[in-house]
Order: structure tokens, then C-alpha cells, then sequence
């Protein structure tokens, strides 16, 4: 298992496109922290960054990276491997790969620049971002044969995360405005990873902003020791529990 | 010669026992102030030795000084209001006041002022107490250089740091408080200024003012109060260079303005407040050169408000500049500068040729359903920012700086 969760990482890690992405967001956050006064006015502008283009690369180049590795997988299988190890070395050289090339292109200049506390919450939520994108990456692709149906469905994915999520949220909110709404809403944005990420840096940049009425009480859910440890368990669950279901199909699927 | 001396001489000895000294404490033969209130006659000083002073209500009915050396502790026992005064021209210097009573129905304060002018508390250490310096019927009185400290839990439960109650031409100046529940409280107070006063960490307001008319203050720091401050149904109110700081939370602002009129706010900072000011139902009130930096929103000014101008003041990095409940329009909002400002200036003159919208449409948004405030800084949001910058549709098309400066203001 160690030598094909090996084998993917240097593939990947050699992979001109993940250079790119790795290139791209160090020239970003370089260029954010030096052209932006304050420390956390770059943090803000990073997580911007960070919530759209860590998602749409992990979501969508893992997804084509299992479509073209079919064939690697069937010479796999026809070896003395257990198949949920072939699948979890997947995963795993993915997502570790991902996440070198964030902490090296965001990481650095991040301790560097930004206040440590900052910091820490960014690094992490875009660490566990890209390892919830990859497994929504290999949902999307287990569900169906066709590589351009899976393409599509993995960039429908991102799309329901980044935008329609929150249109729908606002849509809600409307809707319902005249019923005391704010607990529920936490709840609500428990189940998108990219607000969960988001709020959590919130919490830790905005505070006087997030601090009216309702920010009172996502400081009582978000703010809090726990609150933070809560968050940081759900998004473990949104990178585990998609990939846990990929599993179960790839397991029993013929291939 | 000899005539004149004489008369020189009695002129001096009647002086003398006019204000004579009387020596309170330990090593003198009174050990009681209050024996020495009833021994004293108008005038008199009464100059009290550092040690501790249980004894219970002490009412000064006459004109005296009372001076304290090295801060001698006079004790409420939690169950007496320390001191009275009920004298005019009475002087309070140097004592250390504390553990006043606490009731409700009676208001125990450390110093009570009832009815008397021109008294002066100065110097004095607060400490402990239900309301600290309390001021009724009182003129011309001065509350100066004192440092008031309580340990509030509950709005209910703890009195005002300075509390003034139907006062006028008082003098509030470079008084330390914190811990009370509203720091300063002026309840029908007309005339009077509160200068260089430092209030911090009270429950409720930092200062508080209430159908009080023509007052002033200055240069104070309002920092780290339950709500900041409210300055509510008064008029001509002058507020310059004071600090508003850190009021965060639930429902705090930096300055609140509630059924104000004709007044004039200047050279103020505020800084990291939830909401920098809240106005609602001012009008007539200009405001100019002040400094918002790092509130949540700068401004909220609700629809109810009228006829303000709202000019050459900094806005930079707040989270959003201004805030508002309706579409009609009926101040002006001119000569600003705001970080947010992407205008240009080809002609040179210092102000950008195109206005600029103050008012984003998520803060609109916020306004009308504050649990929007999940999707701050989303995607969506931002989008839709953006299109409501250019053509303007939930927003009030009027609410706008037609002349925002290209520089700030060195405030």
C-alpha cells in the first residue's frame, strides 16, 4: 500500500498542471501580503483565494487523474492487492500531494506575514479543503463510467458549493425571515464545507462585523473552544464520509 | 498704630475662629468624624488622618473642607450610603470611599450630592460602591480627578459611576471609572461638561445622557463599555476629540444618538467598534472631521433621521461604511473620504468625479435579515456587490458621497 500510495505522489507531485496550481497560489499569496498593508486584510483576501481555487483544482484534477489511472487500477486489481487498499493509496497520494503543494505555496508566506492565530486557522482549513474536494472528486468519478459525465458532475459540485449553496442559504433566509432562523442557520452551514471553512476564518479576522446580533451567537457556536474543534470534526467528516461511500461502491463495483 | 493693630488683631482672630482646624484620627483627640462635623462650625476644615472609618452614614449639613491624608477609608459596610452633603461649598479631597450600601429603593452612593451648590469632590478613590458620585439637585458642583472602581456583575445589581439628576453648570473633569453600570448618567442635567474622563469596562453605557440639554464633552475615552454611549432625546449636545473604542458585542455602539437634535460632533475617533454610530430619529446635527476606523459598520443611520450633514470625516477599514433601514433619503453625505472609493480624479481638484455609494447592498441585506450575515464574504455576496455598485436596485439610488475626497484627511 506504501509503495502505491508512493508511486501516485511522485506521479502527481511531477504533474506539470499540480506545479502550476502550486506556482500560481505562492505568486498569489506573495503578491497579496506585499501589496496589502495589514496582515489580516491579506488574510482576507487569501481566504477568498483559497475558498474558489483550492476546491475547483483538487475537485476537478482528481477527478480526471482517476479517469485516465483506470487502466492502472485494472493492472492493480489483476495483482494480489486488496481493493480498498488500492483506493485508499489513491486517496491518500492525492490528498497529501494537494496538500504539500498548498503548504508550500500558502503556508510560507503565510507564517510569515500573517498574525499566528490566523494563520493556523487558514492553513488548516485549506489542508482539510483540499482533502474534501478530492473526495468529492473520487464520488463523482466511482458514480459513473463516462469521464465526461464524472467531469461534469465534479465541476456541478464546486459550483453547488461555491455559489448555489449560498444563493440557496439567501433564498432560505427570506423565506423564513420572520421566524427566529439564526440557530438553524448555523446548523445550515454545517452542511457546506466551503461556509464552514469560511466562517471559522471569519470568526478569527471580523470579529467587530461578525460581532452584531447574530454574530453573537456564531462567536457562541464558531468562536469557542469547542465550537472550533466541532468545526474542524465536521470538516474532517466531509473529506472522510464522501470518500467512505466511494469506497463501499468501488468495492463491490465491476470494473 | 496701636489702634490699627488691634484691629488688625481681632480682625485675625475672628478669622481664625471662623475656619478653625479640627484633626481627626489616631493621634488626635477626636477619633470620629462624625463628632467632628457636630463640633465644627461653618467653614471650619476637618483634616482626617489615614486609618479606617466605620461610621455608617456620615451627613455633612454644614460648609466645610474635609480633607484626607494619605487616603483615610471611610466604610459603608455594604449596608450605609458613606457620605452626604447636604451644605453648599462643601470640599471633598483625598478620602478613599467604600463599600457603600446596595438597595434600590433609596440608591446608596458613596458621595451623595442632595441639593448643594458648588461643591467640589476632587481626589478621592471610589471604591466598591453602588453609585459612586451622586449628584441631585446640585450646581455649579465639581467631580474632578477622582477614580471611581466597582465590580458590576448585572445592569441591576450595581448604581452609575457619576450619576447627575436634575443638575445644571456641573463639571465632570478627569474622573477614572470602570465597573458601574453606566459610567457617567445625566438625567435632566442642562449646562454642564464632562472633560478628559476616562470610562472603561462598564456594564452598560461608558456615558449616558437623558433629556439633557446644552452640555459638552471632551476628550474623553469611552473604551470597552457594554454598549458605549448613548446620548438620547437631548439637544445641542457637543461631543469633540472623545475616543469610542472596542464597544463590541450584541447590541453595542461606539455612540448612540437617539431623538437628537442641534448638536455638534467633531475630532472624534472611533475605532473597532461593532457599529461606530447608531442614529435614529437626529436631525440638525452636523458632523465633521471625525475617524472611523475598524468598526463593523461606521455608520447605521436609520430612515427616521433628518437634515444631518455628514462631511469631511475619514472612513477606513470598516467592514462596511454605512448601514441604513429604508430608501428615503434625507441627509447629506458629502466631501467624505472612504477607503472604498474607487473613483478617479482627472481634474486634479482633490475629489473623485464620480460619487461613491457608501452603502453596500449585503449591508442593506444584514439590515433587513441579520442572519445573512453567514454569507459574509462569500462568493455570492460579492458578486452581487458588485452589481449593485453599478446599477443600483435594492439600495437607495440618492444615498451617495457626490464628492468623495481621493485622500484622507489628516485627522
Amino acid at each position: 500500500m506504501k509503495k502505491i500510495t508512493r508511486f501516485v505522489l511522485t506521479d502527481i507531485l511531477r504533474n506539470r498542471i499540480v506545479i502550476a496550481y502550486a506556482v500560481l497560489m505562492a505568486v498569489l499569496s506573495w503578491t497579496v501580503f506585499n501589496m496589502e498593508d495589514t496582515g489580516s486584510k491579506g488574510v482576507l483576501t487569501l481566504l477568498n483565494i483559497v475558498l474558489l481555487v483550492v476546491p475547483l483544482v483538487s475537485v476537478l484534477f482528481s477527478t480526471i487523474y482517476i479517469y485516465n489511472s483506470a487502466e492502472f487500477i485494472e493492472l492493480l486489481l489483476s495483482q494480489p492487492v486488496k481493493r480498498p487498499q488500492i483506493w485508499l493509496s489513491l486517496f491518500g497520494g492525492l490528498s497529501i500531494s494537494f496538500i504539500i503543494a498548498f503548504a508550500l505555496a500558502v503556508g510560507l508566506p503565510l507564517f510569515l506575514y500573517a498574525d499566528f492565530h490566523q494563520a493556523v486557522i487558514l492553513f488548516a482549513t485549506g489542508c482539510l479543503l483540499s482533502a474534501i474536494f478530492v473526495a468529492l472528486a473520487f464520488l463523482a468519478a466511482i458514480m459513473s463510467r463516462d469521464k465526461a459525465k464524472g467531469v461534469g458532475v465534479s465541476i456541478l459540485l464546486w459550483l453547488y458549493f461555491a455559489l448555489l449553496f449560498d444563493g440557496l442559504v439567501l433564498f432560505l433566509m427570506f423565506q423564513f425571515a420572520d421566524y427566529p432562523i439564526e440557530k438553524p442557520m448555523v446548523l445550515l452551514s454545517a452542511t457546506s464545507p466551503l461556509d464552514l471553512a469560511r466562517i471559522l476564518n471569519l470568526m478569527q479576522i471580523d470579529a467587530s462585523a461578525m460581532m452584531g446580533y447574530t454574530g453573537a451567537i456564531f462567536k457562541n457556536y464558531f468562536g469557542s473552544g469547542w465550537g472550533v474543534v466541532l468545526s474542524f470534526g465536521l470538516l474532517l467528516a466531509w473529506a472522510l464520509v464522501p470518500f467512505w461511500i466511494s469506497l463501499r461502491i468501488f468495492k463491490r463495483k465491476d470494473l | 498704630m496701636k489702634k490699627i493693630g488691634c484691629i488688625v488683631l481681632s480682625v485675625l482672630l475672628t478669622c481664625s475662629l471662623l475656619a478653625a482646624t479640627i484633626r481627626v484620627g489616631k493621634p488626635h483627640a477626636i477619633n470620629s468624624i462624625k463628632a467632628a462635623i457636630k463640633q465644627s462650625r461653618a467653614g471650619d476644615t476637618i483634616l482626617v488622618a489615614a486609618g479606617l472609618y466605620k461610621e455608617g452614614n456620615i451627613v455633612v449639613n454644614k460648609r466645610l473642607v474635609l480633607l484626607g491624608e494619605n487616603f483615610p477609608e471611610l466604610d459603608g459596610q455594604h449596608k450605609y450610603e458613606v457620605l452626604t452633603i447636604t451644605a453648599d461649598s462643601t470640599i471633598v479631597k483625598g478620602f478613599r470611599v467604600q463599600h457603600s450600601g446596595h438597595a434600590s429603593l433609596d440608591d446608596p452612593g458613596g458621595i451623595k450630592i442632595l441639593e448643594a451648590n458648588y461643591v467640589v469632590i476632587e481626589g478621592n478613590v471610589l471604591y466598591d460602591n453602588f453609585f459612586g458620585v451622586y449628584v441631585q439637585y446640585g450646581k455649579h458642583c465639581v467631580i474632578k480627578n477622582n477614580s471611581l472602581v466597582a465590580f458590576g456583575k448585572e445592569e441591576q445589581q450595581i448604581g452609575n459611576g457619576v450619576h447627575c439628576w436634575k443638575s445644571d453648570s456641573l463639571q465632570i473633569i478627569g474622573n477614572n471609572i470602570s465597573g458601574h453600570r453606566d459610567g457617567i448618567y445625566f438625567e435632566f442635567v442642562t449646562g454642564s461638561v464632562i472633560w478628559r474622563n476616562i470610562s472603561t469596562g462598564n456594564i452598560r453605557y461608558g456615558l449616558h445622557f437623558m433629556f439633557s440639554n446644552n452640555d459638552s464633552y471632551f476628550t474623553n475615552t469611552f473604551k470597552n463599555n457594554g454598549a458605549g454611549v448613548a446620548v438620547m432625546y437631548s439637544k445641542q449636545v457637543t461631543m469633540m476629540n472623545n475616543n469610542f473604542e472596542q464597544n463590541w458585542g450584541d447590541a453595542a455602539y461606539g455612540l448612540l444618538l437617539k431623538e437628537i437634535s442641534d448638536s455638534y460632533i467633531s475630532g472624534n475617533q472611533f475605532r473597532k467598534n461593532t457599529s461606530g454610530i447608531w442614529m435614529e430619529g437626529t436631525s440638525r446635527i452636523k458632523m465633521e472631521r471625525n475617524a472611523f476606523v475598524q468598526n463593523g459598520w461606521a455608520m447605521q443611520v436609520q430612515a427616521s433621521c433628518m437634515d444631518n450633514l455628514i462631511t469631511d470625516n475619514n472612513f477606513i477599514a470598516n467592514t462596511f461604511d454605512m448601514g441604513t433601514n429604508g430608501d428615503v433619503v434625507l441627509n447629506t453625505v458629502a466631501s467624505n473620504y472612504w477607503d472604498k472609493c474607487e473613483g478617479y480624479d482627472l481634474d486634479r481638484n482633490g475629489f473623485a468625479d464620480v460619487p461613491f455609494r457608501p452603502l453596500s447592498m449585503f449591508s442593506v441585506v444584514v439590515e433587513k435579515n441579520p442572519s445573512a450575515m453567514l454569507l459574509f464574504r462569500s462568493f455570492l455576496v460579492s458578486l452581487l456587490d458588485r452589481s449593485e455598485k453599478i446599477f443600483p436596485s435594492l439600495t437607495p439610488e440618492q444615498f451617495l458621497d457626490k464628492s468623495p475626497r481621493m485622500k484622507p484627511l489628516p485627522l
